[in-house]
């Protein structure tokens, strides 16, 4: 079991983050584009975009760039990004699969760090290739035909984290809806603890259900949900990584609200 | 280094005055729905629980919410765009909705998050409580009220004062039907005798003495029938606006049809027992309430004048000023001069009341940068008015509003209509009247009218079906929607009505013909077209209509039946094979058939 369950740490804050990078203890990732990497991000930082790892996210592949950002079992990692923490979760989520128990999310967006006029630069880091070992979790993960037939039990709740009009156009039977906008709040990338488990406890999403997460294509937003729960102390969550995109290409059964136009609400 | 010289200096927000928030109420309701989905609580006591707290049910299905927000006398302040902004993100489709009555509504809110919209209103001091059900609904103020230059005094305090005093109180918490005060500025810019009761700032002199009053209209209302309200009295006094207002209250919560649902706003009793009787009746109920109240009950006015404060400008970094294309299109038909001199007020029109988030945001941060006082005020058509702005700043003003696409021109003309929500949202919606009010504003913009003088003061509103909340019975070309049908082939069509209106000369529009939605555009370009062809050299599209509907028009037009007999030809249907797009309705690519859920107005 990692040890983000097992200390509940789910998210780093930023004074934490800068006396780690002080002190040398931690590997900072930014999942950013590498444009932007080069032209600034938190100091010691390492470039991982997101495209780079879904362009081959196997195990086999994921363990070298892992061991090329000088990452062992016992270094603490955190991930951070500017696109509200879903990219970040993506990435962190990734690691845990592999079997790596320290990493955490950076609480807050780089944008914000940045306004607060934190430490960052330009600088390329120079980084010692480690050894990292492969202990998949295949119970953080949820594939099309785990969802299927999981879906049909009466103790796991799926979750559909894209915005509500595209819910109420279109989903996979029997899930709720709750928008990837809702897991935050304000500066942070999630909610507080207290926040987070009344707006699920409210939805019932409680107790021990097994709880899986999906949202458009590739696990970003659902990954920050599948964080958002665990920081609530809902710890049997998975994540549907493939998501809507698998599905539908799958040509599975979806469900939509009927005999309304919404869309025409929309001043989009 | 420092971060502050990378983000532009936003003036403070202006606080609210008012807190009209009670944050015990959103636990409440969380309790409330978790005990209703576990069977605790019946479905009818749910539903009015559900709707004196602000949350109306949504088309066909029972999962989801719409949260009317108040803004009692229009009054909106940044920091409260802000969070609207944000709550439509988190809990809503990421656009809000303004109504007709001066609410921000959020749809599609599924209902187990109702509460945690409650929760982020109370952080800035809105409620939605008793914006539905039967209790006062928000108490409306024309958007000019304070600026307008025919009035006497400004109604806005009065109007927060009515709001705060039947907020919550039991004797308005379970009337026999909703029950709405609007206040205006003047005769022109109310919609007065349309309501409960209405209500018109007045100056009366007295041995050499001014004092305040209103002019009362009682028992008006549009809606399945319409009807046009009476005015109480000559003149009434201040001190006694809330003793009537109690009195009326009073007699209807005692007389008011609590069986009949389908007939029991105050205006069908005061039908019923005659003007005479209920105006009699009034003046008795109004002299015990005075005689009667244990303490000295009186509205608490809050008469301290608002602070006008210029904001800072930052000058612009380029030197001169550039005026973006269309700014005196826009200054003609989106802005009016203020009594206050240097001042105008500015409406945004909004695609039938429909606003993003990231809209909204934006929103919040221009009314810091250009209104004088600092917040905004929402109008009676979909809109909002950001007043006091200073004459200097208007080209800047736009450009901004260009960046965050509500520069949009003809706020106040014709080009602006209202729709409401139709089968969007709407449970009793036979049609989308939501999207064909945006197609006609689209199209009608594209056409430039709104930069027709003549058509400046008419109107367009649609409503989705008998109902009125789209106001459809006051416009000049009013619509409300039902279904029409050929064989077995049914399409969207829509009954017309012409010459409505809400002025000093207040009349229902009269039925004309029923037009299929898809030939509305050209039906009402037809009637431009009429209008130009006979009309006089000052006549308004509005004024000729009035002739004609009065009678009184000397061209070949001479009745509503000319004008019948030229649009016939343009409404009949065409076969489904001729023309299969006729027998779809706006946003919609499935064949059309009507079908409605159970209506919450009665609730």
């Amino acid at each position: 079991m990692c040890c983000l369950t097992d200390s509940g740490k789910i998210t780093t804050d930023v004074d934490t983050l800068r006396s780690e990078i002080r002190d040398k203890s931690v590997r900072v990732i930014d999942v950013r584009r590498e444009v932007d990497y080069k032209q600034d991000h938190i100091s010691t930082a390492v470039n991982l975009p997101l495209a780079n790892l879904l362009s081959d996210d196997s195990p086999e592949r994921v363990l070298k760039l892992v061991n090329s950002m000088g990452i062992d079992d016992e270094t603490p990692v955190v991930v951070y990004d500017d696109t509200f923490g879903a990219l970040a979760s993506r990435v962190a989520w990734t690691l845990e699969y592999l079997g790596h128990s320290d990493v955490t999310l950076l609480e807050t967006t780089y944008s914000h760090w940045k306004s607060l006029g934190l430490e960052n630069d330009s600088a390329l880091p120079e980084v010692q290739t480690r050894e990292h070992s492969m202990k998949l979790h295949p119970e953080i993960l949820a594939t099309s035909d785990y969802l299927e037939s999981a879906k049909t039990r009466d103790d796991v709740i799926l979750i559909d984290n894209r915005e509500r009009l595209n819910f109420l156009e279109q989903h996979i039977p029997g899930a709720i809806s709750l928008p990837y906008r809702t897991l935050a709040s304000n500066d942070k990338i999630l909610r507080s603890k207290e926040d987070m488990k009344r707006l699920l406890d409210n939805r019932g999403i409680t107790g021990d259900s097994e709880i899986i997460t999906y949202c458009g294509s590739v696990g970003t937003l659902s990954g920050l949900a599948y964080y958002a729960l665990k920081s609530a102390g809902l710890p049997n969550a998975k994540l549907y990584v493939r998501s809507f995109k698998e599905w539908k290409n799958l040509e599975k059964p979806t469900e939509k609200q009927e005999d309304a136009n919404y869309w025409d609400l929309s001043a989009e | 280094m420092t971060i502050s010289d990378l983000k532009q200096t936003v003036p403070d927000s202006v606080k609210p005055k008012i807190n009209w928030s009670r944050i015990e109420e959103a636990d409440d309701f969380a309790k409330t729905v978790k005990l209703f989905r576990q069977g605790k609580y019946d479905e009818d006591s749910f539903r009015r629980y559900r709707l004196q707290h602000g949350a109306y049910g949504t088309r066909m299905t029972s999962d989801y919410a719409m949260v009317r927000i108040k803004l009692p006398a229009g009054e909106i302040y940044p920091d409260q765009i802000e969070k609207i902004s944000q709550l439509s993100e988190q809990y809503s489709i990421g656009s809000a909705h303004f109504s007709t009555r001066e609410n921000i509504q959020l749809h599609w809110v599924i209902l187990e998050d109702v509460s945690e919209i409650f929760r982020g209103l109370s952080e800035v001091g809105l409620t939605s409580r008793e914006a539905c059900g039967n209790s006062v609904r928000n108490v409306m103020c024309s958007p000019l009220s304070g600026v307008c230059p025919a009035e006497e005094f400004d109604s806005t305090p009065y109007a927060l004062a009515t709001a705060r005093f039947f907020l919550r109180n039991p004797m308005a918490q379970n009337l026999p039907r909703k029950f709405k005060f609007n206040f205006t500025c003047c005769e022109k810019h109310g919609m007065v005798r349309m309501v409960d009761v209405g209500l018109i700032p007045q100056i009366r002199e007295i041995d050499g003495l001014s004092q305040r009053g209103f002019k009362i209209f009682l028992g008006g209302g549009l809606g399945n029938r319409s009807f046009v309200g009476h005015q109480l009295e000559d003149f009434t006094p201040e001190e006694d606006l809330l003793y009537t207002s109690i009195a009326v209250m009073r007699i209807f919560d005692r007389l008011g049809d609590r069986k009949n649902l389908a007939r029991n706003r105050m205006r069908y009793l005061v039908n019923d027992m005659g003007w005479d009787k209920f105006q009699n009746l009034v003046f008795k109920e109004r002299a015990v309430v005075r005689a009667t109240q244990s303490v000295i009950t009186q509205l608490e006015v809050d008469k301290t004048p608002n602070v006008i404060k210029r904001p800072i400008q930052i000058s612009n970094e380029n030197g001169g000023e550039t005026i973006p294309d269309g700014y005196a299109r826009w200054l003609k038909t989106n802005t009016v001069k203020q009594t206050q001199e240097d001042y105008r007020s500015v409406f945004l029109t909004l695609e039938a009341g429909d606003i993003t988030a990231s809209q909204l945001h934006g929103l919040s941060d221009i009314i810091r940068n250009f209104s004088s006082e600092g917040m905004a005020r929402s109008g009676f058509e979909q809109n909002l008015a950001l007043r006091y702005v200073h004459e200097d700043d208007l080209p800047r003003l736009y450009s901004k509003l260009i960046e965050i696409g509500l520069a949009k021109s003809g706020a106040l003309t014709m080009t602006a209509p209202i729709g409401c929500s139709g089968t969007t949202s709407c449970n009793l919606a036979l049609t989308n009247s939501h999207r064909l009010a945006k197609e006609i504003q689209r199209k009608f913009l594209e056409l430039k009218l709104d930069e027709d003088d003549d058509l400046s003061d008419a109107s367009i509103k649609i409503s989705g079906c008998p109902n009125s909340c789209a106001q459809h019975g006051i416009a000049t070309l009013g619509f409300f929607g039902g279904g029409g049908r050929v064989g077995k082939d049914m399409y969207a069509n829509y009954q017309m009505s012409i010459g409505g209106r809400s002025d000093g000369d207040t009349m229902l529009g009269q039925t004309l013909l029923r037009i299929p939605a898809k030939r509305i555009i050209p039906v009402i370009l037809k009637v431009i077209e009429i209008f130009k062809a006979n009309k006089k050299s000052d006549d308004t599209l509005k004024s000729w209509i009035h002739r004609v509907v009065n009678g009184n028009e000397d061209s070949e037009i001479k009745s509503l039946a000319d004008i019948k007999k030229i649009l016939e030809p343009l409404v009949i249907p065409p076969t489904i094979e001729e023309d299969p797009d006729f027998y779809l309705d706006y946003g919609s690519d499935t064949s059309y058939h009507t079908k409605t859920g159970k209506g919450e107005c009665a609730a």
